[in-house]
């Protein structure tokens, strides 16, 4: 795999080789010889990868290939990590993500993220869609954003009668899509999705499933999975990566393949996708 | 083959166990038996005292001179004296020790905060008897030097002492409320960066609010100490009871009168003598009553994260 040329604009042509061309929508990130450092340990090496927009794209792989550091490098979250460092280039429009006057906290207004344990505030119902807004400096109905926002994540029937009652009341799989909701209610653009359903029970499970296949049509969407039936059911495309241990037994992850779901799952051109998505390791 | 009957029976004694607990029992009991006892202790002198002294001159007479004659048992100067000087306190304590905990919690490196809160912890070490004489030897100086405008303050002032008793009670208050913010979930705080939120807007709209009762809980026993604390009120703030809403002034506070008058020569049984704990009773109740509505207070506006 070769870096992405540097800046020049234009169209640019995706680095990691595509087979079909249906699914090659306009870049929203390009990813340029990507590393993150954890200290010295390099924990994710030399990613390249092009996002595509209002399309989902799946992380998966196994436990410690770094795709959870990976998707906190789209809005920054990595910043918050003491020791952590970011090497190469992630693009959003073109924009450096990591470029000198770039504000972190604008970044993350427009790439929201949701994580892998529902993470509602302490706070009412109300209150946690109403917060992102606040903090944003919404001028505007609140109450009709509130409104909007949980109708749109679907959460509007379950939770109208009870909007100010505590958050923390709900079931899991909607303190989750409260979560959803609480990230769409600041209107992003792209939604991170940190193993979402990890905590959560089937069913709660396929309720997300259907919202995130929903929101696609107007997000783009990144979700980090370890269910890979999960990642063949909503994405369009999957990227799976995997750890090299080195000779100090430090692991290393890495972009094996990155390709359309369907090509991925199907047929897969790497001999390790292929042990993964069958089961063979990991 | 199958083990034989009773098998699961306990296979070695285990001496130790019973008395361990007992001991756990005892050791939690001192406390709680100490203040029952401190109760039982007041309340037989308190009683004799208002048999002589009518509760209704106690609590909203304006001149205390118990021990002169005729003597006057009205406790207002010593309460306005109290309230005073744990208000001047708070002033000084709350902020600073309630912007300390934020630094430390949500701003400062963990290597800043592993040396900061040690330190904190010392201040909260020095005996207050040294920072009486800081008070009295060095603020009250400082204070009259650069008093701007109108008369300077009085030797013995409320306002030297309150200041110094804030800077001592800011290492109790710090320290719980950095605790108590520290005990929130990194979960929240994702959330809330992930939402765009500045570091401020997440300590005080997410991290303040989880943290309130631990916060409250810092603050209340910052008062506590304030209203209970004696020796920096008895050696700065001096020794007249002073009915006034001038910090600049001298005034006595009810430790430093109980201090006072339990050092002197009362004899026992003597109505001097009783004034000490029918003080003493009332300063109890006053620290009752208050840990009672910031409980309730805590209860109604804390957001529980778990």
């Amino acid at each position: 795999m070769t870096p992405p040329p540097d800046s020049s604009g234009g169209t640019r042509i995706p680095q990691v080789t595509y087979h079909g061309a249906p699914s090659l929508a306009e870049p929203v990130f390009e990813v340029g010889s990507l590393s993150v450092f954890y200290g010295a340990h390099e924990a994710v090496r030399d990613v390249n990868m092009t996002i595509g927009r209002r399309q989902i794209t799946a992380m998966i792989g196994p436990s410690g290939c770094g795709k959870s550091t990976m998707i906190r490098c789209f809005n920054r979250m990595n910043d918050l990590i003491p020791g952590a460092r970011v090497v190469g280039k992630i693009r959003y429009h073109n924009e450096d993500l990591y470029g000198r006057d770039v504000d972190p906290i604008e970044v993350r207004r427009r790439i929201g993220m949701v994580f892998q344990k529902p993470n509602p505030f302490p706070k009412s119902i109300y209150d946690n869609i109403a917060y992102g807004p606040r903090v944003g400096g919404f001028k505007g109905n609140l109450d009709d954003l509130v409104e909007e926002t949980l109708t749109h994540a679907a959460l509007w029937d379950e939770v109208k009668d009870k909007l100010k009652t505590s958050a923390l009341a709900l079931s899991g799989g909607q303190q989750q899509r409260l979560c959803i909701a609480r990230t769409i209610a600041v209107k992003p653009e792209v939604i991170l999705m940190d193993e979402p359903c990890s905590a959560l029970d089937p069913i709660a499970t396929m309720k997300i499933e259907d919202l995130m296949e929903q929101l696609a049509q107007e997000f783009t969407i990144i979700v980090v999975t370890h269910n890979m039936q999960q990642a063949a059911r909503v994405s369009d495309r999957t990227a799976f990566f995997t750890a090299d241990v080195d000779d100090k037994g430090e692991r290393h992850g890495r972009l094996v393949e990155y390709d359309e779901t369907e090509r991925i799952f199907s047929n897969p051109s790497n001999q390790r996708t292929e042990d993964y998505i069958s089961g063979r390791f990991g | 083959m199958s083990p034989g009957p009773g098998f699961l029976k306990r296979s070695r004694p285990r001496y130790g166990e019973g008395a361990i607990k007992v001991l756990l029992v005892a050791a939690a009991l001192v406390s709680v038996l100490t203040t029952v006892g401190i109760v039982i202790a007041l309340i037989p002198s308190a009683v004799d005292f208002f048999r002589e002294v009518g509760f209704g001159e106690f609590i909203t007479g304006t001149d205390w001179s118990p021990l002169f004659s005729p003597p006057h048992f009205g406790v207002l100067p010593l309460v306005t004296g109290t309230l005073m000087v744990t208000l001047i306190a708070l002033v000084v304590a709350v902020p600073l020790g309630l912007g300390a905990a934020v630094y430390l919690s949500e701003y400062a490196h963990r290597r800043v905060r592993a040396f900061f809160k040690p330190m904190l912890e010392v201040l909260a070490g020095i005996p207050t008897v040294v920072y009486g004489f800081f008070a009295l030897t060095a603020i009250t100086p400082l204070l009259q030097d650069i008093w701007p405008v109108g008369d300077p303050p009085q030797v013995f002032n409320a306002l030297s002492a309150g200041f110094v008793m804030g800077i001592m009670i800011i290492p109790t208050v710090a320290s719980l409320a950095e605790d108590s913010m520290n005990a929130v979930p990194n979960d929240l705080r994702d959330g809330a960066y992930a939402l765009g939120s500045s570091r401020m807007q997440v300590a005080t709209r997410v991290v303040f609010p989880a943290a309130l009762s631990g916060i409250v809980a810092a603050i209340v026993l910052g008062i506590s100490r304030a209203i209970g604390e004696t020796m920096i009120v008895a050696i700065a703030a001096g020794g007249r009871p002073n009915l006034s809403f001038n910090p600049l002034e001298g005034m006595q506070t009810m430790t430093a009168f109980i201090a006072a008058a339990g050092i002197g020569d009362l004899p026992t049984g003597s109505i001097g003598y009783r004034t000490i704990f029918a003080v003493g009773l009332l300063l109890f109740v006053m620290t009752l009553v208050m840990n009672l509505v910031s409980i309730r207070l805590v209860r109604k506006y804390r957001e529980v994260y778990e």
